[in-house]
């Protein structure tokens, strides 16, 4: 078996609850989430900050789980997908996602709603050139993101409401 | 008294049955299987294009600790392949490898690190052969042969002559020619291949779940990959991040990750990296198209005439199906009284191309409605006015016996024509802009199965119990496109119940009925007919239960979807109540529905491959695309698309439109962007950077004009939506740039330095004639 490297105990707030963990220094963030803490709502499309779709809020900013150790995340606030309906009901983006047909397959949907979720918080109000900026890392193949817009345009509205 | 209604599903916009686990990050994929005792399963890729394998030696890599297994040609009992004529391909290279990144060997370890060691401990000899990238090379004279039955290096030549070409050409007032050039491009769905496959030792039995579009292929090449009885076999699919076609066959992947877990007998994980993703590819082949046409004054087709060239790459896969249709499909959406096809699917040491969305149609179809725009122009008829004079007149035959019962091309004209302004402001755009218009269509199922065995093309079973709730199962893969969706609303719509009363349960080979999968468009139109029928089945038992318990006729029963009853003064019976009293004396109640096409729909016998088109119906897509170009760097912006699309009845009219402004949206990613490139048969884009699948800062407002001309033999009158919009985005790009810039490109993507050639050799052209 390959020797094993440095360690480090990692304490955050991972959706909303504290834990340590002893984790490999060279271990990213995106496989913390997905084998360490058993959360598999945060997905990897790609070999590396090409796609998008392992988006997930560090201390409310989008960041690429894929491009980020999780050892930088000392003290952190994580939030991921598996973590915004907390009582088993969806938020206005994921009633926006799923009324609007912004998911069709769903494997972008996780990114792209986290992305959506950081800009909502920032700009209650987007205009749909904000929507674009704020997606512009994330890839979808099956929408043409015309659905995607919708959506978060949906959310935007019922939460102002 | 409160007089109830049937429940309405059909028709009103619907969001996805699986959506919620979708947005809460709760639908399973492959890859988030995982146990603390799972495997981690990696491939040996070849590192040379064409070779024979001398030797290999894996003894370095089985001593490894952390290693449980390694498996290689040694452990497969036989080929694999899509077509029963065709299966050449081995799940890991036996004897010779024939592309870069073809797999070899394989590994299970307890970790990534010592797996990716163990790769690398393994030893193969190469002794390597003449490699060919592109089609001509490997047509040439004295070619080394890929595979010994394939002279030439052919995997296919296809042709048909009908009608009298010669005559009519020669009769045209305006015959034209056109060569184009398309890239080769790859699906890019955005879930990498994963399998995740548990074998039970005591048993001798697999349970996998693999990232598939038909689950029913995989489970029939597993069986013999592996040397396995199917009944020893179980299948489950799991959420599907897309497919668009990359995963309408069997892949190593798949195959690889049901060697390794029988050789640990234990759950092995096989995840393909991006990379590996792109290599894996089947996509659309490279093809070059010499098309001509001969024209009347009036906008007349009077023939056609045309030449398909494919770089297939190293294995047969769909490859003979893709060049028929390449072919084929000339015909069902316009009147073409005579045309002559020559195709050839030429086998490269390039990864193999498979069946992506619209499958052989979309570089056909580009080649010739950019060419008959140009004649418009030249005989000076509006593009709109050439396509109104070549239509079809439904119900009718084509010259190659494809079956056209619903068409509503005409209506698809109509609407994009006013939605765009056409008249009002083509010709009148300002500098750099342009409109551009083109037509498309698709089948709707490939009506003759690739595996002709008697059975219905589809089958559904319904259940229902003491819960008086209704579980439909369905073998139909849900790949994202909305097939579970639609299952339910077509068995709710019959039913008049809500819904919420219908649980769909999909694709485990244990529970569900067989189902050839996601591929042709043929879900919505097969298996929502087999859903109806099931429905129907259903109905008539619950109506004869209700009789029973009214103690009426059951011709008298009326059922109103949750109630049924006597007449208007009839309180009547509740759902609940009648599934009681349908279960009295009998317990749970499964029923079936089936669904078959039609002998006039399985295409004719004038060619060879005649059959490859041959659907129940075919669905008809028009579009406007407006550009702007910048002429310093040759840059295009698409502005706003309009596309009308007839999908005879749209079953789920929010499903409808996101399936067509997916279908728009990719052929604007392959007619701009996409592309994938080899040096030395060495992938120069297998990444999301290099390969330019466009983000939303690019991407158009598409709106979408939804067209029902019902087809009779179609569910509820439904036909495709998922594809027939793509192949017209293409020619549509073009010819809104030949609108705005006054150049007609023929080599596909057309990325700015292409475009730039063009309309630097127009200024270079227009000053020599100066």
């Amino acid at each position: 078996m390959t020797k094993q490297t440095a360690k480090t105990v990692l304490s955050l707030n991972l959706n909303g609850v504290v834990r340590d963990d002893v984790i490999p220094d060279n271990m990213l963030l995106v496989d913390y989430l997905r084998e360490k803490a058993g959360l598999t709502g945060t997905k990897i499309g790609c070999d590396g900050g090409e796609c998008g779709a392992c988006t997930v809020l560090i201390d409310g900013r989008p960041r690429h789980a894929c491009l980020t150790l999780a050892a930088t995340c000392q003290d952190s606030e994580i939030e991921t997908v598996d973590g915004l309906s907390r009582d088993s009901r969806l938020t206005a983006l994921q009633r926006g996602f799923n009324e609007k047909l912004g998911a069709q397959c769903g494997f972008c949907t996780p990114g792209m709603i986290m992305a959506s979720e950081a800009l909502l918080r920032r700009i209650p109000d987007p205009s749909e050139a904000d929507i674009r900026e704020a997606l512009a890392a994330n890839i979808c193949r099956c929408t043409g993101y015309v659905k995607i817009i919708e959506a978060v345009q949906f959310a935007a509205k019922e939460l102002a409401a | 008294m409160n007089i109830p209604n049937p429940a309405q599903s059909i028709g009103v916009p619907k969001p996805l049955v699986d959506g919620p686990e979708k947005t809460t990050g709760k639908a399973m994929f492959a890859a988030d299987f995982q146990t603390q005792e799972t495997l981690v399963g990696r491939i040996l890729r070849s590192p040379v294009a064409h070779a024979n394998i001398i030797a290999m030696d894996t003894s370095k890599a089985e001593a490894l600790p952390g290693v449980l297994a390694v498996v290689t040609e040694a452990d497969c009992s036989d080929t694999y392949g899509v077509l029963p004529i065709a299966m050449n391909e081995w799940a890991l290279a036996r004897g010779r490898v024939r592309y870069r990144g073809e797999p070899v060997a394989a590994v299970a370890a307890v970790d990534v690190a010592t797996a990716q060691r163990a790769l690398d401990l393994i030893e193969v000899a190469y002794e390597e052969l003449p490699a060919y990238f592109t089609a001509e090379e490997a047509r040439a004279e004295g070619a080394v042969l890929l595979h010994d039955d394939k002279p030439g290096n052919i995997e296919r030549d296809a042709e048909f002559d009908l009608g009298d070409v010669d005559a009519e050409m020669a009769a045209a007032d305006l015959v034209r020619e056109i060569d184009v050039n398309c890239a080769e491009v790859c699906q890019v769905q955005m879930e990498p291949h994963a399998a995740y496959a548990e074998y039970d030792g005591a048993r001798e039995r697999l349970l996998i779940r693999p990232s598939t579009q038909v689950p029913f292929y995989v489970h029939k090449m597993l069986a013999r990959t592996m040397g396995m009885a199917e009944g020893h076999i179980r299948v489950i699919k799991p959420h599907i991040g897309g497919g668009f076609g990359s995963r309408t066959e069997t892949l190593q992947s798949d195959l690889i990750a049901g060697l390794l877990a029988r050789k640990t007998r234990a759950t092995v994980k096989v995840v393909l990296s991006r990379e590996e993703t792109f290599i894996t590819h089947r996509g659309r082949p490279e093809s070059r198209i010499r098309m001509k046409v001969g024209m009347k004054a009036d906008g007349t087709i009077s023939a056609v005439d045309f030449t398909v060239q494919q770089r297939g790459g190293a294995y047969s896969g769909y490859g003979i199906v893709t060049i028929l249709y390449a072919g084929s499909m000339i015909y069902g959406l316009y009147n073409i009284v005579s045309a002559r096809f020559r195709g050839a699917r030429v086998l490269t040491n390039t990864p193999p191309c498979g069946a992506f969305r619209g499958h052989g149609t979309v570089k056909t179809r580009f080649a010739f409605e950019g060419l008959i725009d140009d004649m418009a122009r030249e005989l000076g008829l509006d593009p709109f006015a050439v396509r109104r004079a070549n239509l079809l007149a439904a119900p009718t035959m084509t010259e190659n016996d494809l079956l056209v019962n619903s068409y509503g091309l005409d209506q698809c004209l109509d609407w994009v024509e006013k939605a765009s302004d056409w008249q009002a402001r083509k010709g009148k755009m300002p500098a750099n802009k342009g409109l551009g218009m083109a037509c498309s269509h698709y089948i709707s199922g490939a009506s003759k199965p690739k595996h002709w065995t008697g059975e219905p093309h589809a089958t559904i079973h319904l259940r229902v119990d003491w819960d008086a709730s209704i579980t439909l199962l369905t073998g139909a893969a849900e790949i994202g496109q909305g097939s579970s969706t639609v299952m339910a609303q077509c068995v709710a719509e019959t039913l008049g119940v809500d819904m919420g009363r219908i649980k769909v349960i999909a694709s485990d080979s244990a529970l569900t009925p067989k189902d050839n999968g996601s591929y042709s468009s043929r879900v919505t139109f097969m298996v929502g007919n087999a859903s109806i029928d099931a429905a129907q089945n259903l109905k008539a038992r619950l109506v004869e239960a209700a009789a029973r318990k009214l103690e009426i006729p059951a011709a008298d029963v009326e059922c109103l979807g949750e109630v049924y009853r006597g007449g208007q003064q009839d309180q009547g019976l509740t759902f609940e109540e009648v599934v009681m009293e349908a279960l009295s004396g009998e317990g749970t109640i499964t029923v079936k529905g089936n669904y078959d096409t039609i002998p006039e729909s399985w295409g004719g016998r004038k060619y060879r491959g005649a059959a490859i088109g041959g659907t129940m119906a075919f669905s008809y897509a028009a579009q406007v695309v407006e550009v702007t170009v910048d002429p310093h760097t040759a840059e295009i912006t698409v502005d706003k698309v309009w596309v009308a699309h007839d999908c005879g009845k749209a079953l789920n009219p929010l499903a409808v439109e996101g399936q067509v402004q997916g279908s728009v949206w990719m052929g604007m990613g392959q007619a701009m962007s996409e592309e994938t490139a080899f040096h030395e048969g060495l992938p120069l884009a297998a990444n999301m950077l290099d390969y330019r699948v466009p983000t939303i800062i690019e991407s158009p407002p598409i709106e979408v004009g939804i067209i029902e001309a019902a087809d009779p033999h179609g569910p509820f009158g439904a036909k495709e939506a998922g594809e027939g919009s793509l192949s017209g985005f293409l020619p549509a790009l073009t010819n809104a740039v030949a609108d705005a810039m006054g150049v007609r490109a023929a080599d596909l993507p057309l990325t700015p330095d292409r475009l730039m050639e063009l309309l630097e050799k127009k200024a270079r052209d227009e000053r020599g004639a100066a």
